[in-house]
């Protein structure tokens, strides 16, 4: 199986950019970084059929190895829809951190930040087996 | 005997309940099952004593060859007795002990009866990880049951500590079992100890589960956690911590004597740790002054005397043993019952204020005594005969020249000097008459209810001094799997009374008599106590590596929770990178073949699709970087009609349309700018990441097509597709039939993100409030609004309605253009995509597809007309439309299931009707029209919610009606 060198150069670019863009605080930089993956990596796909051949629409006179390999397109296909619902999915995230933070973008976690500060205490519960010689602290009360 | 196992836990579940109706009764109830297990032991006493073990056997994993096995031989049958018999005798004390308006009663009786259950199945368990479930099934119980009063530090704290404490050795005593239970290839007990395996391995099992068994028994350095388990409430420390769960060890040492005492380290380990536990608990106690302690040390110091003599490994020694194991029991048992009654009346266990109970409370002093003579080892109480048994066993090893036998003596008689000075300790502080302290008087009458457990217990170590040789019958079977010392005298052993003027009788004076000298001279001692003190302390090292371990923990987190997700992503690839490149450095199999294109437009399309990439990292404006995002779609859509995947270029097209309107939905609400803020950190770091991983990726493609060898299994599938799903495009056919079940996945996929698209916009309800409807209702709001327009607008006008909610809008909105346009192709469009949908079998297209078509219509409706017009388009809800597709592709996968065949199974059928001639309909359209109707709810989902009700959200007459949400508009 021989692959295209073409497609091999234009997927790691798009992998290149999606990253780059993943990287990212920006939540619609990070979204576009997503769709540029997604369609990086329909292409990683793509690239696994090999050599191009016709379309795989059945006819008796083809030879089966002149088509195109039918089964990484329909992973593409599939793949293709679900990144579109998924990026419909962080599109609503995006307007719903704006209406509601007023920000496009990610802070880092408060309390992760506040625990490095060491402004977070954190005790384990220490005790004495002197710490009570009753297990009636109330009678002893009433009986005094 | 799994009749009575499951009984105590049916009771254990039942018991909060009645306790509502019972109060403090319910204990009478709970006493009722482990008497049961009693007299059920006691039946079958002869029997077993004869040599007949019980044995019920049931599977429980047969693969990993566990069983549920349980037997009763002469040593279980002795533990059983006690673990039965206290158990009852305790939880009947529990109904005097808490009054009825006690908190948690239910729970407590629930956990300390569930808690005899587990000890009562460790004792009988046969397989050895059956013996570890119910041994950490006590620690647990032990947690909840110390751990009782919730509301005290102190008890959590113990409670804790207890639990970490045993666990930890229990899960090293996992290891040790399952290498044990390795080398003998059984996890049976007595086929363990029948092949008694050899080794170095087996030497470190050995070893391993003893550090188990001496964390349950509080054996130094693990004795700490018994004193601080006194937090419990005393019917607890009564059981748990004087009869049953401490003897948990004791009893794992006594059933793995037979096989393993001559095992390397075994004697020196436990006789060193023993002795060691016995002196130190001893000395201890002496500095004690709350009652509890003082027992609670006491029996950290009898715990290493049983450690000591279980462990010998001899005949005798294993009689001895057996004897102090019930001696123990019943005397412990009494006296911490005893201090629960003196606390329970007093108010306080410190022998500081007790004074004159001896007066008040003759029969409680006389119970006490009974026990504390028991413990100090004088006759006639069973105590001494025990004391005996052991010091025979010793001695008799000793006169055989063994150095180990000879250091045993001597530390058991320290010990056991100790244990008399801790003893009379407890009496005088317990009942003397004390000046300078006032009497207490609460304890006049103590009820017959109350004193009945310890009594029985008392008088139970009372009666077996006289009756040994009843005693010795029922004990020395047990003892009889381990040798004999050959060279001794000719009989065996007994326990007895008297045995003459013999050496251990001797030795046994000299112990009592030097405990009453340390008592006297207690003063001293008190001073010497302030003088000497542990440079460590067990229970500090506890707390100290608790605390290191949490100290830890928080750096740990701190260096690897830095809160940043870019930060996380992009160690993530830096190690994907790293760990992928040195894979493919070291591993690969060489590179596949490489051509340069396969045809020359692939390269003028890449240039496209590489600069709209890097340019989408570069813009600074959404619109911008959108629309260059979406030339490589469109690039993407190229390249997959070059290659021979029409479908593919179609809906790739489709969704990057409606990709793009979705886009522009949401970016109208944000500012144009994107931030910039912080888009230009680390820039190239970055930019180094995204290469770095960009290359990686380039090379995973190239060294995996290289590793391909066989020809693809989908080079039959075109024919196939054919031939049986009765298609031709066999990218749908793979869809909707050779791979449906991928396709049944990704469609709940995609009904998940729509819901979710949904459910992030509607915050008040699913309910989208859209007018949809009742064509009148909304035809009537048109003319008001209508009428508003009018007004403002020129005089005279008449405006058309080309779509249905057109006149609603704004006129300086409208778009008659638009208007007209869609009132013309839209019903068009839906006929395409309902062409699309049933021709994609046969030629490019099929659901996706068709789906996507017909949600452009309505996007179509949307942008001319607003969400009036949507509802107007889209009479019924998406969670309808999504829901519909979903049956209808679910329903085609489950029918074939009802007609027996396999799922999604598609049948064929094709018939000659009168007017359309011949038909062929392959149920897998079926399925088609689910994945159309899911793409159209999708679709109309995205539409609703990021369009209409965005709209609605930044509406300004909607918006002061509800001003409660949202910071802008």
């Amino acid at each position: 199986m021989t692959v295209s060198l073409v497609l091999v150069v234009i997927m790691s670019a798009m992998y290149a950019c999606a990253v780059y863009l993943l990287l990212e605080r920006s939540l619609t930089r990070v979204l576009l970084g997503f769709l540029l993956a997604g369609n990086a990596t329909n292409l990683l796909i793509l690239i696994m059929v090999g050599e191009a051949g016709i379309a795989p629409i059945y006819d008796e006179s083809v030879d089966p190895s002149e088509y195109t390999d039918p089964l990484p397109q329909a992973l593409i296909l599939t793949a293709i829809v679900i990144t579109f619902a998924v990026s419909a999915f962080l599109l609503a995230l995006i307007y719903r951190s704006w209406r509601l933070a007023n920000a496009d973008d990610f802070s880092d976690d408060a309390d992760d930040l506040a625990l490095r500060e060491g402004t977070v205490l954190i005790e384990a519960e220490e005790t004495l087996p002197e710490a009570s010689t009753t297990d009636f602290p109330l009678d002893r009360e009433d009986s005094r | 005997m799994f009749v009575l196992l499951v009984l105590f836990g049916i009771v254990a579940l039942l018991l909060p309940a009645l306790t509502r109706g019972l109060k403090n009764r319910v204990f009478l109830l709970a006493a009722l099952v482990p008497f049961a297990a009693f007299v059920h032991a006691l039946a079958s006493g002869p029997g077993i004593l004869a040599g007949e073990n019980l044995a019920e056997r049931a599977p429980w994993v047969p693969q990993l060859q566990l069983t549920l096995d349980l037997f009763m031989d002469p040593l279980a049958w002795v533990i059983t007795l006690i673990v039965t018999g206290v158990g009852a005798l305790v939880l009947l004390y529990c109904a005097s002990y808490f009054t009825p308006e006690s908190e948690g009663i239910g729970r407590f009786a629930a956990t300390l009866t569930a808690f005899a259950g587990a000890m009562y199945g460790l004792v009988l368990a046969e397989d050895v990880f059956l013996l570890f479930v119910f041994w950490e099934l006590t620690s647990v119980f032990s947690y909840l049951l110390i751990g009782h009063y919730q509301g005290r530090k102190a008890s959590r704290g113990a409670a804790l500590q207890a639990l970490i404490t045993t666990t930890l050795g229990g899960l090293v005593m996992l290891v040790g079992l399952v290498l044990l239970a390795h080398q003998s290839g059984s996890a049976s007990i007595p086929v363990i100890l029948a092949t008694a395996p050899d080794g170095p391995l087996t030497t470190t099992a050995i070893v391993l589960v003893l550090v188990g068994a001496l964390s349950k028994s509080a054996i130094l350095p693990f004795h700490f956690w018994l004193p601080g388990a006194m937090a419990a409430p005393t019917p607890v420390s009564a059981y748990l911590h004087a009869a049953a769960m401490v003897k948990a060890g004791v009893y794992l040492i006594a059933r793995l004597a037979p096989g393993f005492a001559d095992v390397a380290s075994w004697r020196e380990i436990l006789v060193a740790l023993g002795l060691a536990t016995m002196i130190l608990g001893g000395w201890v106690a002496l500095r004690q002054t709350d009652l509890k302690l003082l027992l609670a040390y006491g029996t950290v110091s009898q715990l290493g005397f049983l450690v000591v003599i279980t462990g010998w490994g001899t005949r005798d020694a294993a009689l001895a043993a057996g004897a102090l194991l019930v001696a123990h029991a019943l005397f412990k048992s009494t006296l911490f019952l005893v201090v629960g009654i003196i606390d329970h009346g007093a108010g306080t266990r410190d022998l500081r204020s007790l004074s004159g109970l001896g007066r008040r409370a003759p029969v409680l002093a006389g119970i006490a005594a009974l026990a504390l003579a028991s413990m100090a080892g004088l006759p006639p109480l069973f105590g001494f005969v025990a004391k005996e048994a052991v010091l025979h066993a010793l001695v008799v090893d000793a006169r055989d020249g063994m150095a180990l036998a000879a250091i045993a003596v001597v530390g058991v008689v320290v010990g056991s000097a100790l244990t008399a000075a801790y003893s009379i300790r407890f009496f005088w502080g317990a009942f003397a008459t004390k000046r300078d302290v006032e009497d207490v008087a609460a304890l006049d009458h103590v009820g017959p209810g109350f004193l009945f457990a310890p009594a029985v217990l008392a008088i139970a170590g009372l009666a077996l001094g006289p009756l040994a040789a009843l005693a010795d019958a029922g004990i020395a079977p047990a003892a009889a799997e381990l040798p004999a010392v050959e060279s001794a005298s000719a009989e065996a052993y007994h326990l007895a009374l008297w045995h003459g003027l013999t050496l251990e009788l001797g030795l046994s004076l000299v112990a009592v008599l030097a405990g009453l000298a340390i008592f006297l001279a207690r003063e001293s001692i008190a001073r010497l106590h302030a003088r000497v003190h542990s440079p460590v302390s067990a229970s500090e090292l506890y707390w100290d590596a608790i605390g290191g371990v949490d100290r830890l923990a928080v750096r740990v987190t701190t260096l690897t929770q830095r809160g940043s997700l870019p930060f996380y992503l992009g160690v993530i690839l830096v190690v994907f990178v790293a760990g992928t490149g040195a894979t493919l450095l070291i591993g690969s199999s060489g590179l596949g073949e490489v051509r340069l294109w396969d045809t020359p437009a692939q390269v003028a399309i890449g240039v496209v699709m590489i600069a709209s990439a890097v340019a989408a990292t570069r813009a600074q404006k959404r619109f911008t970087a959108v629309l260059v995002v979406g030339v490589t779609g469109f690039g993407m859509s190229a390249l997959f009609a070059i290659m021979g995947a029409p479908d593919l270029a179609i809906t790739q097209i489709l969704v990057e349309l409606v990709t793009l309107i979705a886009f522009v939905l949401v970016l109208r609400r944000l500012p144009a700018q994107l931030g910039d803020r912080h888009g230009s950190t680390r820039r190239v770091l970055r930019a180094i990441i995204a290469i770095a991983a960009g290359a990686t990726m380039g090379v995973i493609a190239l060294v995996a097509a290289g590793a391909r060898t066989e020809q693809p299994i989908s080079r039959q599938w075109p024919e196939l597709a054919y031939v049986i799903g009765h298609g031709r495009n066999t990218v749908n056919v793979a869809l909707v039939d050779l791979r449906a079940w991928d396709t049944l996945g990704e469609l709940a996929v995609v009904i998940a993100a729509a819901t979710g698209v949904a459910s992030l916009l509607f915050i008040r309800g699913r309910d989208d409030a859209l007018p949809r409807p009742a064509r009148g209702a909304v035809r009537r709001r048109v003319e008001q609004r209508l009428d508003r327009v009018r007004e403002q607008g020129r005089p005279g006008e008449v405006r058309n309605a080309w779509i249905l909610a057109g006149p609603s809008l704004d006129p300086r909105n409208r778009s008659i253009l638009l208007e007209v346009v869609v009132r013309l192709t839209f019903h068009a469009t839906i006929v395409v995509s309902l062409y699309l949908l049933f021709a994609g079998h046969n030629l490019p297209g099929g659901g996706f597809a068709g789906g996507l078509v017909a949600g452009l219509a309505l996007v179509g409706r949307y942008l001319a007309g607003g969400r009036y017009e949507l509802g107007a388009a889209a009479p019924v809800g998406a969670g309808t439309v999504l829901g519909t597709g979903m049956l209808l592709a679910a329903g085609t996968a489950a029918v074939p299931l009802l007609l027996g065949a396999d799922a999604l199974t598609s049948a064929f059928v094709e018939a000659e009707l009168p007017v359309l001639g011949h038909v062929e309909f392959v149920t897998s359209t079926i399925f088609d029209v689910g994945v159309y109707l899911i793409v159209v709810g999708l679709v109309l989902d995205v539409l609703r919610s990021l369009g209409a009700e965005v709209d609605r959200q930044g509406d300004p007459v909607e918006r002061a009606a509800a001003p409660a949400e949202g910071a802008r508009s």
